[in-house]
């Protein structure tokens, strides 16, 4: 289309002109995720959790319960149309301590991931492109931290720190830095290999230039997909903390440390852990779905376990 | 082969070597003082000052390790708080409990995980299909903890079926020690009531901690079948009139083990990472709970032990898979 021919369409049309190729990726990108049902299922769930954790604390029944306080006239109901998931030792409404808890969990999860790939995505494409002695020190720390479960050096570390919601997370972003690593390193070093990459090179691209425009870009797919997955795995990683007594305490709304407290009052008391537990499964659940989603559809090549 | 096992094994030596460090370098950020703890809550600052030599606490860091490496070499894993024990005696009587545990976990998954892949596989898209993979799906997400307390309260409190926690009944007459775990050790000695109330015990926990390991075989097996299936061999022995159990059987499964087997290396770790939570719900005497009372009671020696326990078996079953990869797909004996 040559430039003359522009100032005649609408703004819109020529938006539509200069950007075609994008908008049909995004077409087609909306498409293919709106076939499966998985995937549409998870993003339900993922928007129903963040709208928790944005409106929470002001649509539940009795918000002064969120912090914990204390109505002993009415400790550990059964669930009832005032109480949907009972209340707990301190008469405080579980659903409000959970909906609440929705907001601890997007944090946590949010951090841990995020640190994670900050850390873990420029080690990674610095492994994979520059390769070398650079690359080889690099794998070698990742490897030894991926040569223990996550849980257990986590608990290693936050048995070292002290319990708490805070060295909880920290012990956490400090074990999952290194998936990011290895994801990263193996993308750069194919795409290293690439003939448009070869090709930027021999024409005196800076390194910089490479990484910027080709190597990153490339990579953005695979770190959205695993940091979708990761924002679930790392909730469930937290609750377990959480749970064994290491991570968030109570009164702290947070999934975990409720159904640690919850565990105490089974089973007469049934009811308690089951709610937190719920939101757990089913914010994992969402977010596992959704990445699984976003794989197929971005990642298409790459679907694997 | 030997060169290759021989590579392994020095990289291993490495790894181990990497963890130890991370183990020292975690011991010593912590905010409390460890000699102050070994020394009891009521002792003066000169009793401290004793024990902190006698630790050799005042050494520099450099020095510390080595005697910290020396240790290891020894088997020396210092003194538990808690028990007064050994942590290394303490871990000799605790790895083959948990190591029961996840065997039979990994059993379960497998023996379960493979067929379940297979079918949803050869029926891709049934509504049997679907299924099983939200049953994938959900294994993951599943918060172990919450699940275990669950099944231990429907099927245990309420129901009464089986046992709620621990290893054994106290009824139960305690087989010899030969192994350490306790279902093996009952089957030796031939005393079939004690194995039955161990198995009874092990159904709870090995199933939870089964769940995670079997969703991720099945789906590896799964999209590996369905690769394999589309394959040019196996067209070519359909075409040749191969009836389609054996293709189904014997050409494709034995490709897609491969992948499989990786997975479950991985999850053998995974697992030996979840005890920590399935023990604690059912009391059941192993690393994982051993490691969160000593973990809770700040006692770091025992957490620093199952650390490097765990790293060591974790690494132990990567080499085997390594090992069986590399026996079966010699193209793989170069990486």
């Amino acid at each position: 289309m040559s430039d003359a021919a522009l100032p005649a369409l609408s703004r819109r049309a020529r938006f539509r002109a200069e950007h075609a190729g994008t908008l049909r990726g995004a077409r087609f990108f909306v498409w293919t995720f709106s076939r499966s049902p998985s995937a549409l299922l998870g993003l339900a769930l993922v928007l129903a959790f963040l709208l928790l954790a944005a409106i929470g604390p002001w649509i539940v029944p009795y918000p002064e319960d969120a912090r914990g306080a204390v109505n002993l006239g009415r400790r550990l109901l059964p669930p009832s149309a005032a109480h949907w998931f009972g209340t707990d030792e301190m008469g405080n409404d579980i659903l409000t301590r959970v909906v609440v808890g929705t907001r601890t969990s997007f944090w946590i999860g949010l951090t841990i991931t995020g640190l994670a790939a900050l850390v873990g995505v420029p080690l990674g494409v610095a492994a994979g492109y520059f390769g070398g002695r650079i690359r080889t020190a690099i794998m070698r720390v990742t490897d030894v931290f991926l040569a223990v479960p996550g849980l257990v050096l986590a608990l290693a570390i936050v048995a070292s720190l002290g319990p708490g919601i805070l060295h909880g997370v920290l012990a956490l972003t400090l074990v999952w830095w290194p998936g990011y690593v290895r994801l990263i390193e193996a993308k750069a070093l194919t795409l290293r290999g690439e003939s448009y990459v070869e090709a930027a090179r021999t024409m005196g691209a800076s390194h910089g230039w490479i990484l910027a425009r080709h190597i990153l870009p490339n990579c953005v797919s695979p770190i959205v997909v695993k940091a979708s997955m990761d924002m679930g795995m790392a909730i469930l990683a937290a609750a377990s903390l959480g749970f064994i007594g290491l991570g968030a305490k109570s009164p702290a709304p947070e999934w975990g440390a409720m159904i640690s407290v919850g565990r105490g009052y089974m089973p007469d008391w049934w009811w308690y852990p089951a709610a937190p537990g719920l939101f757990i499964f089913l914010t994992v659940l969402g977010f596992n779905l959704f990445g699984d989603g976003l794989r197929d559809t971005l990642d298409p090549r790459s679907n694997r376990g | 082969m030997l060169r290759f096992l021989a590579r392994r094994i020095g990289y291993l030596a490495l790894m181990l070597g990497g963890l130890v460090l991370v183990t020292f370098v975690i011991s010593n950020v912590t905010p409390a003082d460890p000699a102050a703890l070994a020394a009891g809550p009521d002792a003066t600052p000169a009793m401290v000052a004793t024990m902190r030599q006698e630790y050799g606490l005042d050494r520099p860091l450099p020095e510390q390790f080595a005697r910290y490496v020396g240790d290891l070499l020894q088997g020396r894993l210092g003194r538990s708080i808690q028990t007064g024990n050994a942590v290394t005696e303490d871990l000799l009587r605790y790895v083959p409990a948990s190591l029961q545990l996840v065997l039979l976990a990994m059993g379960f998954a497998c023996a379960v995980g493979i067929p379940l892949g297979v079918l949803s596989a050869v029926r891709r898209h049934s509504l049997f299909d679907h299924a099983v993979r939200v049953l994938a799906v959900s294994g993951v997400a599943l918060p172990a903890f919450w699940i275990a307390l669950l099944l231990q309260l429907v099927l245990a409190v309420w129901a009464g079926w089986l046992p709620t926690g621990g290893q054994l009944s106290i009824a139960a007459d305690p087989p010899p020690v030969l192994t350490g775990m306790v279902l093996l050790d009952s089957l030796l000695a031939g005393q079939w009531g004690t194995a039955g109330d161990a198995a009874a015990h092990a159904v709870l926990p090995a199933f939870v901690l089964s769940l995670p390991c079997l969703a991720s075989v099945l789906r590896v097996n799964r999209a590996e079948m369905i690769e394999v299936l589309g394959s040019d061999h196996v067209t070519a022995a359909r075409a040749h009139g191969v009836a389609p159990r054996r293709v189904v059987g014997l050409l494709a499964l034995k490709n897609a083990m491969l992948p499989t087997l990786a997975i479950i290396g991985l999850r053998f770790g995974w697992m030996l990472g979840s005890t920590v939570l399935v023990e604690t719900v059912f009391d059941w005497p192993g690393l994982g709970l051993y490691a969160v009372n000593a973990a809770i009671a700040a006692d770091f020696k025992p957490v620093m032990g199952v650390t490097l326990t765990i790293g060591l078996l974790f690494m132990l079953a990567n080499l085997l898979v390594d090992l069986a990869y590399g026996w079966l797909d010699p193209r793989t004996r170069g990486a």
